[in-house]
C-alpha cells in the first residue's frame, strides 16, 4: 500500500480550487434572491428578480447611453485618484522624513480624518459648481487620507539596517529618498491606494447624487425618481463592475511594481 | 605571544588610528561610557579582530571607525585623514571604508547584482560597468550564477557573501565587519571564515572584524584587540602567529589552544 502525500498544507487534500467555491456562493445567493422574489410575489418596485436586473443591465450596455455616464464617472474617479496619489505620496514622503513636522501636523490630520467628509460634499458643490470639478475634488479628498497615512507609515517602517547601509555608503538625502525610502514604502503606498481608489469612486458617485446632470450616480438618482428599481439595480451592478476594474487595476500595479513583496502572491 | 605578524609591512594608507577616541551615551556625568578614551593603531592590510563580551564597546568602536557614530571626544584617522573633522564625516576617508553588518541588509526589491552595485550606482557609474563589477565580485565571493536572483531566493550564508561583495564594490581599502557571521549556523560560519580569509588574501584589504567568538577570532586574526566591559576599554592586544592560508586543522595545534585558553582566562576576569 502506498501512501500518497500530495499536500503539505494543514488543510488536507483539496477537491476543487477556491474560485469554484466563490462561484457556488454567488449562485446560491442569486438563486435564493430569485426564489424569494417569486415565492413571496415581491413587487418589482421593491426588489426585482436578478434575471430582470441582468436583462436591464445588458440593455444598458447595448443602448450606449450608459457609456457616456460611465466615461464621466471614470474620468472623475481617475483624476481624483491620480491627484490623491500624487499629493498623498508626496506629502507622505515629506512627513515621514520629518518627524517633527509630522507631530506638529498630526492633530490636524486626525481632525480632518474624523470629519465625515461626505458631509462636506454640498459645500464643495457650492464652491466648485455642478460640473466635473466638484466631483474630482471630492474624489481627491476622500482618497487622499489613506494614501497619505500609509505613505507616512511606510517611510517610518524603513528597516534600520537598510538605512545604515545607505549611511555607510554615504548616500545623499535625495539618494536615500529615491533608492531606499520610496521603494521600501511601496507596499504601504499601494495598500493606501487600494483603499483610496475605492473611496474615490464613492466620492465621485456621491458628488453626482447631489449635483449636476451626468455620471452614473446621477443616472441612479434619476432611475430612483422614476421608481424604476430594476434600472437602479442595473446601475448599481454597473458601478460595482467599474469599482472592481479600478481595484483590479491597483492590484495589478502592485504585482507589477513589487513582485518581491509577500503581498504580491 | 609577542610574535610579530608576517604582514607588518603594510601600506600606511590602509591603516586606522584612534587617538583618545571615546564614546559616551547619555548626559555627561550620567549615561553610559561605551568606550573609554582609546589610542591604538590598526595595521593597514592586516586582519584585526575586536574581541570581547557584550557591552565591551567593540561594536561602538567599529561603528565610530565606519562613520556611523561620531566619537564623543578624540579623533579617528583613516589612511591619515581625520574621519570626524568638525563633527561631519570626511567624504574621502569614508570612501575607503566598506561596512558589513550582522544582517546582510540587502534590499529585497533589487537583484543580487543590483544590490552589489548599489554603491556604484550612487556614485554615478554606468550600468555596463556596474554589471561587470558585480559579476567580478560574485565570482570573488563565490555566488556566481546568482546575479539575477532576488535576496529571498538565497540562503543566509549566500546573502552575507553578497553583502561582502557590496562592501567591496567601490574598492575601499578597509573592510569593516560587525559580527558578520553571527546570524549563521556553525557549519556555514566555519565555511565563511575560511572564505573571508581567502578573500582577504586575494584583496589584501585592511579587515577589522568584531566578534564574541574566541575561536573565530584566533582563526582569522593576525592581531586580536581584546576589550572588556564596564566601562568599555582595550584590555590586551595579542598577535596571532599562524601562517596563512590557515585551515581548520590549526584548531588542533597546541599554540592555538594556548591562545584560546589565554583569551578565555582574560575574558573571565
Amino acid at each position: 500500500m502506498s501512501v500518497k502525500d500530495n499536500s503539505v498544507t494543514m488543510e488536507g487534500p483539496t477537491l476543487f480550487p477556491p474560485w469554484i467555491g466563490s462561484v457556488l456562493i454567488l449562485i446560491v445567493f442569486l438563486g435564493s434572491w430569485d426564489g424569494y422574489v417569486r415565492l413571496f410575489d415581491v413587487s418589482m418596485l421593491v426588489l426585482p428578480p436578478p434575471s430582470a436586473v441582468v436583462v436591464q443591465w445588458l440593455k444598458f450596455l447595448v443602448d450606449g447611453n450608459v457609456w457616456y455616464h460611465t466615461g464621466v464617472t471614470t474620468l472623475e474617479t481617475g483624476l481624483g485618484f491620480l491627484f490623491a496619489s500624487i499629493l498623498g505620496v508626496g506629502l507622505g514622503m515629506l512627513l515621514g522624513k520629518m518627524p517633527r513636522l509630522e507631530r506638529m501636523l498630526n492633530p490636524f490630520v486626525i481632525a480632518t480624518q474624523v470629519v465625515p467628509k461626505v458631509a462636506l460634499v454640498p459645500l464643495f458643490i457650492v464652491w466648485f459648481g455642478f460640473g466635473i470639478t466638484s466631483k474630482v475634488v471630492i474624489a481627491t479628498i476622500l482618497a487622499f487620507f489613506p494614501i497619505l497615512l500609509n505613505t507616512v507609515l511606510g517611510v517610518k517602517s524603513v528597516e534600520r539596517g537598510h538605512s545604515e547601509v545607505m549611511a555607510s555608503i554615504n548616500a545623499s538625502p535625495m539618494q536615500r529618498l529615491t533608492q531606499l525610502d520610496f521603494p521600501s514604502s511601496l507596499p504601504y503606498i499601494l495598500t493606501g491606494m487600494e483603499v483610496g481608489v475605492v473611496l474615490s469612486i464613492i466620492g465621485a458617485v456621491v458628488g453626482e447624487y447631489l449635483g449636476g446632470s451626468v455620471g452614473l450616480g446621477n443616472l441612479a438618482v434619476r432611475e430612483m425618481n422614476t421608481y424604476n428599481t430594476t434600472a437602479l439595480f442595473a446601475v448599481i451592478v454597473h458601478l460595482s463592475v467599474l469599482g472592481f476594474l479600478f481595484y483590479a487595476f491597483v492590484v495589478g500595479v502592485r504585482k507589477y511594481l513589487i513582485p518581491w513583496h509577500g503581498s504580491s502572491n | 605571544m609577542t610574535v610579530q605578524p608576517v604582514s607588518m609591512i603594510a601600506d600606511h594608507q590602509k591603516s586606522i588610528s584612534l587617538k583618545g577616541a571615546e564614546k559616551h551615551f547619555g548626559p555627561p556625568g550620567g549615561g553610559v561610557q561605551a568606550l573609554t578614551p582609546t589610542t591604538l593603531d590598526i595595521v593597514g592590510g592586516d586582519m584585526t579582530v575586536l574581541l570581547g563580551p557584550s557591552g565591551c564597546g567593540k561594536t561602538t568602536m567599529l561603528r565610530m571607525i565606519a562613520g556611523l557614530e561620531p566619537p564623543t571626544a578624540g579623533t579617528i584617522e583613516v589612511g591619515g585623514a581625520n574621519l570626524w573633522a568638525n563633527g561631519a564625516r570626511d567624504v574621502n576617508a569614508l570612501k575607503q571604508l566598506g561596512m558589513v553588518f550582522q544582517e546582510a541588509n540587502l534590499f529585497p526589491w533589487l537583484t543580487i547584482e543590483e544590490n552589489i552595485a548599489l554603491p556604484l550606482k550612487l556614485r554615478g557609474v554606468n550600468k555596463a560597468q556596474r554589471q561587470r563589477k558585480s559579476r567580478e565580485l560574485c565570482e570573488l565571493v563565490g555566488i556566481s550564477g546568482f546575479e539575477k536572483r532576488y535576496p529571498k531566493e538565497l540562503s543566509g550564508g549566500m546573502r552575507q557573501r553578497a553583502a561582502i561583495a557590496r562592501a567591496l564594490s567601490y574598492d575601499p581599502m578597509i573592510l569593516l565587519m560587525d559580527e558578520p557571521f553571527g546570524a549563521l549556523d556553525a557549519i556555514t560560519r566555519d565555511t565563511m571564515n575560511a572564505e573571508l580569509q581567502r578573500i582577504w588574501m586575494e584583496t589584501r584589504k585592511t579587515v577589522v572584524l568584531v566578534t564574541h567568538s574566541i575561536t573565530e577570532a584566533v582563526f582569522l586574526a593576525s592581531r586580536i584587540i581584546l576589550l572588556s566591559p564596564r566601562p568599555g576599554r582595550v584590555q590586551e592586544i595579542i598577535d596571532v602567529p599562524f601562517e596563512r592560508p590557515r585551515d581548520s586543522s590549526i584548531h588542533g595545534l597546541p599554540e592555538f589552544q594556548s591562545i584560546v585558553a589565554h583569551l578565555r582566562t582574560q575574558l573571565e576576569h
